[in-house]
């Protein structure tokens, strides 16, 4: 599945400072019987953006306008866990974001993001409330995410954190690389060791 | 040097370590299911690779089929468009299918282990996060995402960096009423949703050698509600008789060269841990969850805790407890509850219906209730026949339905309805995971059952104690 390559991202972010995120209220499971990744921005979220009859629910900071076109997501703690459905960083990317920062997030959500292309960007609790309180004192606040340097930085005030990627994973996002390349390009070695395996 | 089990299994699998990057780490068996395997056979074809090992991945209709009238088409066109491509892809790529009335249909984490596909010391992989429960036979499982199950599909890898490692001691002996679940549910309430968050878990002690192996299941199977990648036991005895003579395990001289390796699988003496927690078996009742997650959970003759006694922010609790319409200080016994689910690859197997039937026999469902019991697979359903459970359960005014995933992610029509409270055997009480707007309970099937016949959340050594004394 390819994706854009990231490099250097600047942007406005929705802010969502609720723990424990689960990946069932990013996709619920009742939109996971597509075979194609169709339809993923719209249910994106389905049930805290919309209400039953359709209506967007105007408080959810998905739906508000001065954050509308943010390519950033900051979340509380332990964002993503839950299910292993891909669809929910389908669901992320395919809205128009290209960065999930948080102060924790869930393993399988965490790889899941790294191989569709969205950047899941650690910071310590304290940045990620700094982060918080920037977003509601002016929802027009800038992030800037630097991939190659591995730092995170609130415009408005110059603060920065660098965030941990290891530099695989780094380097194929800087690419638009996934891991099937890398894979593929070793097959002889793992046919070999398969041929060792006793079951 | 002393090493853990966890070391043993993921290092034999490293095909090579990627500088500053993961292992490329060698599965040995892959289940694939009708919702996260379509998007991954799209990729593979599109980019013209072909399935390296189709005799490693096996696949099963399990998670958006009905759980009535499983011999008629599937109505729901959506979910038919997926059982369809889940057999055309296995067909087309020399998978094995088995699809809705296949008699080894089932949920995948119920027939894997039954068909003796789940083996010790073995990798196991599938686009579902309760693949963990696999983790019982000492095998290393855990859940993918669908480019991942592309990899596995196309390469036989995936590229994942090693979890930490944590061990979870439990010793002592668990008390009346107090089943695997209870412990489990014990385990995530301490460690929290997120506790073992990065770490891979090793479950040890007096509480799980006694285990039965579908014990250790259920157990393993729950690794993942507190964030862990998944949990394993070392196998023993029961272990290797629960899997000798099933269809799929290695015969003969293979078993014996198998057996001389799952021997050596277990921690040794004087091997260390990334962090370690020990629990008293006499510290765990009956458990039931009453908020939006799995670590939400407390003995079910306690009060629901203040926001600020427990861990985490107190607008995120109190956003869980507004959901399900609770306040702090509540009391779960005694509420009126609406809907009881039995089944799931947490609490769908024959232990599960053995346990539920002690309870609910000679007594009747309580009117109001609306009961969904469904097995784990076809086999289940058997054995419950055999065993004349069936008997006990019509007797009691509920309805046996066909096996599936069902009401734990309500992908099909076994949706909870907005409002309603559902006490559940499943794995997950997530806003809305049992259809929009439910509310769920997460209980054993003891406390399932008994809630059931009470149509309250109750407490099942009531009952227990009073059959005792019968």
């Amino acid at each position: 599945m390819a994706y854009d390559k990231f490099e250097v991202l600047t942007s406005t972010a929705y802010p969502l400072p609720i723990e424990n995120v689960d990946t069932d209220q990013i996709i619920p499971a009742r939109f996971l019987k597509a075979t194609e990744r169709v339809d993923f921005d719209i249910n994106f979220f389905r049930d805290w953006r919309f209400n039953a009859d359709g209506t967007p629910k105007v408080d959810f900071p998905l739906n508000k306008d001065i954050y509308a076109g943010s390519k950033i997501l900051v979340g509380g703690r332990n964002f993503g866990s839950g299910s292993s459905r891909e669809h929910a960083a389908w669901s992320v990317y395919d809205f128009g974001l290209r960065c999930v920062i948080s102060s924790e997030f869930a393993d399988i959500f965490k790889n899941n993001c790294l191989n569709v292309g969205v950047l899941p960007v650690q910071v310590s609790a304290e940045f990620a409330d700094k982060l918080f309180a920037a977003i509601e004192a002016d929802p027009k606040t800038e992030i800037k995410v630097d991939l190659p340097n591995q730092t995170v930085t609130l415009l408005a005030t110059g603060e920065s954190e660098s965030f941990d990627i290891n530099l695989y994973k780094k380097d194929n996002m800087l690419n638009g690389f996934d891991d099937i390349d890398y894979l593929k390009n070793i097959e002889g070695e793992i046919t070999e060791f398969a041929s060792k395996r006793p079951f | 040097m002393a090493t853990t089990l966890f070391d043993k299994v993921w290092d034999s699998h490293v095909v090579r370590h990627v500088q500053d990057g993961p292992d490329v780490f060698f599965i040995d068996r892959h289940f694939i299911h009708e919702v996260t395997s379509p998007v991954a056979f799209l990729g593979l074809e599109s980019r013209g690779n072909s399935v390296l090992y189709p005799e490693r991945t096996f696949a099963t209709a399990d998670h958006n089929t009905p759980t009535i009238n499983q011999h008629l088409p599937v109505e729901d066109a959506l979910s038919a468009n997926q059982l369809d491509a889940l057999e055309r892809n296995a067909k087309k790529h020399g998978i094995s299918h088995w699809g809705l009335g296949d008699i080894n249909n089932g949920i995948v984490h119920v027939v894997g282990p039954e068909n003796g596909i789940t083996l010790p010391g073995a990798t196991i992989v599938c686009g579902d996060s309760h693949t963990s429960t696999h983790g019982a036979f000492g095998a290393i499982a855990f859940g993918i995402g669908t480019s991942e199950v592309e990899m596995v599909l196309s390469t036989q890898c995936i590229m994942q960096s090693k979890p930490k490692k944590m061990r979870i001691n439990v010793n002592g002996k668990l008390g009346l009423g107090v089943t695997p679940k209870d412990v489990a549910l014990y385990i995530i309430s301490k460690q929290t949703t997120s506790g073992a968050t990065g770490y891979f878990v090793e479950y040890a002690g007096d509480v799980f050698e006694d285990m039965t192996m579908e014990g250790r299941m259920t157990v393993c199977n729950l690794s993942i509600e507190m964030g862990a990648r998944g949990g394993m036991i070392a196998p023993d005895q029961k272990t290797y008789d629960y899997i000798a003579g099933r269809a799929q395990t290695p015969k003969g001289a293979d078993w014996d060269k198998a057996m001389e390796y799952w021997k050596t699988l277990k921690t040794d003496e004087g091997a260390t841990f990334d962090a370690e927690f020990n629990y008293d078996a006499a510290d765990i009742e009956p458990m039931i969850t009453y908020g939006t997650n799995p670590g939400m959970g407390m003995g079910v003759t306690k009060d629901i805790p203040t926001a600020e006694s427990v861990k985490g922010g107190v607008e995120t609790y109190r956003k869980s407890l507004g959901y399900m319409d609770f306040h702090e200080g509540d009391s779960m016994i005694g509420k009126k509850i609406d809907f009881v689910f039995l089944g799931s690859c947490t609490n769908g197997r024959i232990e599960d219906f053995r346990a539920f039937c002690s309870v609910v026999k000679g007594r009747k469902k309580a009117d109001h209730v609306t009961a969904w019991l469904v097995p784990g697979s076809h086999k289940v359903v058997d054995q419950i026949k055999e065993e004349g459970l069936d008997k006990i359960i019509t007797e009691a005014g509920f309805v046996l339905r066909e096996p599936g995933c069902s009401a734990c992610l309500a992908m099909n029509d076994d949706k909870i309805p907005a409002g309603k409270l559902s006490v559940s055997t499943s794995n997950r009480n997530f806003e809305g995971r049992q259809g929009p707007g439910s509310r769920t309970l997460l209980a054993s099937p003891l406390v399932a059952a008994a809630s059931a016949v009470e149509g309250v959340v109750t407490d099942p050594r009531t009952i227990l104690t009073a059959n005792a004394n019968a």
